[in-house]
């Protein structure tokens, strides 16, 4: 089967006083129908504005410079390139074959439309429907993601819904016309732990009916186990590690990967004198002066000068569909510090 | 924020009390005051001259300057015998009129170049708000009494007049609050499911901005009765025997010391409308502003 979505050598620069600084460099990537993708990586990793700019979402040409391809479907079954698109063209793009949703859902609905009118408005940019007819539509989608009393639902307005029923009012909303993609930024970050685990399982049985693709972005890993079949590791604009999520979380090789897997907090060390949880030092580098080499060595803790700050590694296949950019990666395995 | 008005409903409070906006409204006296005097006013406006016994443009020169609450002209009359009371609730109509349609049409202009250009910023944003300043520098009365001087005084005329240099502080008052909820992550969302511009700016920008626009529009329309009574004050307004609250002060000037309520009475009126109007301003100024609960 042919990707939902594909990703080819994707850079991001922003406009600052001194020329443009990259964000973003080089990412390529593609989603299978049904596949869900994770990007994971600390906030300033680059993930979300990875995410933003598929969506071209991001301030315009001359503030950001986007380069590469990020080619979907359109409604004629045509591949298009998203990044060459005009805002014309795009407005047919996105909520019918590319559509997202945000962290925070309190603030991603209007909060003087009812509801009902925001899917209902949803449908209608993408196609003529009388509103009778998109307020049938909506009522169904409030239906399909789990709302109760969905026919009262559809009459209130946002403030009037918990944080939960507001998500899923979002992903009636992204989900309206049947996206090919779904990017997820963050969806559950903002809710409790039981209404996470609900939103997740609705995302994952709204995707095996409907074969959508999703790249979900997050920096949580017991919700990237939860949800994802491929994990993306984004360190400083690039990959760092790419795989199944098999081999990412259960033998991580890059050390980076490591150390995010090290500071989850895990319920069975708490007792066991293993409390201290582990934390990697230092901060993401500043894009507009990155250290040489690999990005990550100024806070790794394999690292070696005279390798590490020297030459910028490779993304490099370690096995079938696992990748990682590491310039000493067999030094470590064989040192055993990987499992 | 929540709705908890179900548990509260077994105290006996009046409807109005649940929502919170005009509960805020009913408690700043002096709006309530000032609503209740507008209600008043356009109401006699509207039936007052029915009911009197005498027509505004009726000439009686026997009866010429007639002190107020002597004879059956509750008022009184004027040099020429016109009975005050008439003239001054047939003035209201136009004054009034005048100040309200000024409204509407400046605020339609100013919230729509407040909207494009907070929406738009960038060199759109910039020329138009510089337009804005170019305006706000020209003195208003000034520019009205040359505007007036070359076009035909007539209340449509006056009306648009005073519309085309009162949109500017609406302009403003929009274009900053337009500015602050384009970062808001709904716009992000709508642009997400592919609404236009045009959708965005006028379907979700709009009508999280009507609370300062109904306050601007309030306080524009006691700016636009002021600004009709000075034009027509000077001579430049409406133009008698048409009767309006400035041109009445005119042609009381000259009998100030012979009539002096000649002077008092629309004198009160545009007092009294002006404060008024002013007065519901702030008053949902407050109640629009969910913080002012606080205080």
């Amino acid at each position: 089967m042919s990707a939902n979505i594909t990703v080819s050598d994707l850079s991001v620069s922003f406009r600052s006083a001194r020329g443009y600084v990259p964000v973003v460099h080089g990412i390529s990537f593609s989603i299978r129908p049904g596949e869900t993708l994770a990007l994971v990586g600390e906030s300033g990793s680059g993930k979300s504005v990875t995410s933003m700019a598929i969506m071209k979402l991001l301030a315009p040409a001359p503030m950001t410079r986007i380069e590469g391809r990020a080619v979907v479907t359109d409604n004629q079954g045509n591949p298009v390139d998203l990044v060459a698109l005009d805002e014309k063209q795009l407005r047919h793009i996105r909520g019918n074959r590319i559509a997202m949703i945000f962290q925070e859902p309190l603030t991603s609905l209007n909060p003087v439309h009812t509801v009902g009118d925001q899917i209902a408005e949803a449908i209608r940019f993408h196609e003529r429907l009388s509103k009778a007819e998109a307020r049938r539509r909506a009522l169904s989608l409030l239906e399909q993601v789990g709302i109760p009393e969905p026919a009262k639902r559809l009459d209130t307005y946002p403030h009037e819904l918990s944080g939960g029923m507001r998500q899923r009012v979002m992903i009636a909303i992204a989900l309206a016309m049947e996206p090919d993609i779904l990017i997820a930024d963050e969806p559950t970050t903002a809710l409790d732990v039981t209404v996470q685990a609900q939103i997740l399982g609705l995302l994952r049985d709204l995707q095996r009916k409907k074969g959508m693709a999703i790249l979900f972005i997050t920096h949580n890993f017991g919700v990237v186990a939860e949800i994802a079949d491929r994990v993306m590791v984004m360190y400083a604009g690039r990959i760092v590690e790419e795989g199944s999520v098999l081999h990412v979380l259960s033998s991580p090789r890059m050390p980076y990967t490591r150390g995010l897997l090290a500071s989850v907090p895990r319920l069975e060390h708490a007792g066991l004198g293993q409390a201290e949880l582990g934390t990697i030092p230092g901060y993401v580098p500043d894009p507009a002066a990155p250290p040489a080499g690999c990005a990550f060595h100024p806070r790794c803790a394999h690292n070696k000068p005279g390798i590490c700050d020297v030459e910028p590694p490779e993304l490099v296949e370690v096995r079938a569909g696992h990748q990682l950019r590491c310039s000493r990666w067999q030094e470590l395995c064989l040192e055993g510090g990987v499992r | 924020m929540t709705t908890a008005a179900a548990p509260l409903s077994v105290f006996a409070t009046p409807a109005w009390y649940q929502n919170r906006t005009l509960r805020r409204f009913m408690r700043h006296r002096l709006a309530v005051m000032g609503t209740v005097m507008i209600a008043l006013l356009i109401m006699a406006c509207v039936f007052g001259p029915y009911l009197l016994p005498y027509d505004d443009l009726k000439i009686d020169i026997r009866h010429r300057f007639a002190a107020p609450f002597t004879g059956d002209h509750y008022l009184g009359t004027d040099a020429l015998g016109r009975d005050t009371a008439a003239r001054l609730l047939n003035a209201g109509r136009i004054s009034l009129l005048v100040g309200f349609f000024a409204m509407v049409i400046s605020t339609v202009i100013g919230a729509s170049i407040g909207v494009i250009a907070g929406y738009y910023r960038g060199w759109l944003g910039a020329v138009l708000m510089r337009i804005v300043d170019a305006f706000l520098s020209f003195p208003s009365v000034f520019l009205v009494l040359v505007l007036a001087a070359f076009i035909k005084p007539n209340p449509i005329m006056i009306t648009v007049i005073i519309a085309a240099t009162s949109w500017m502080e609406i302009a403003r008052i929009v274009e900053t609050e337009i500015r602050s909820l384009r970062e808001r992550d709904f716009i992000l969302a709508a642009r997400m499911i592919g609404a236009s511009s045009r959708w965005i700016m006028f379907r979700e920008l709009v009508p999280n901005a009507i609370g300062p626009i109904i306050v601007a529009a309030t306080l524009t329309i006691a700016h636009a009765i002021l600004l009709e009574a000075y034009i027509s004050f000077l001579g430049y307004g409406i133009q008698p025997p048409l009767p309006s609250w400035g041109n009445m002060l005119n042609s009381a000037q000259q009998y100030l010391g012979k009539a002096p309520w000649l002077a008092i009475v629309p004198g009160l009126a545009i007092t009294l409308a002006v404060a008024s109007f002013n007065f519901i301003g702030d008053g949902l100024r407050d109640a629009l502003d969910g913080r002012s609960d606080l205080k």
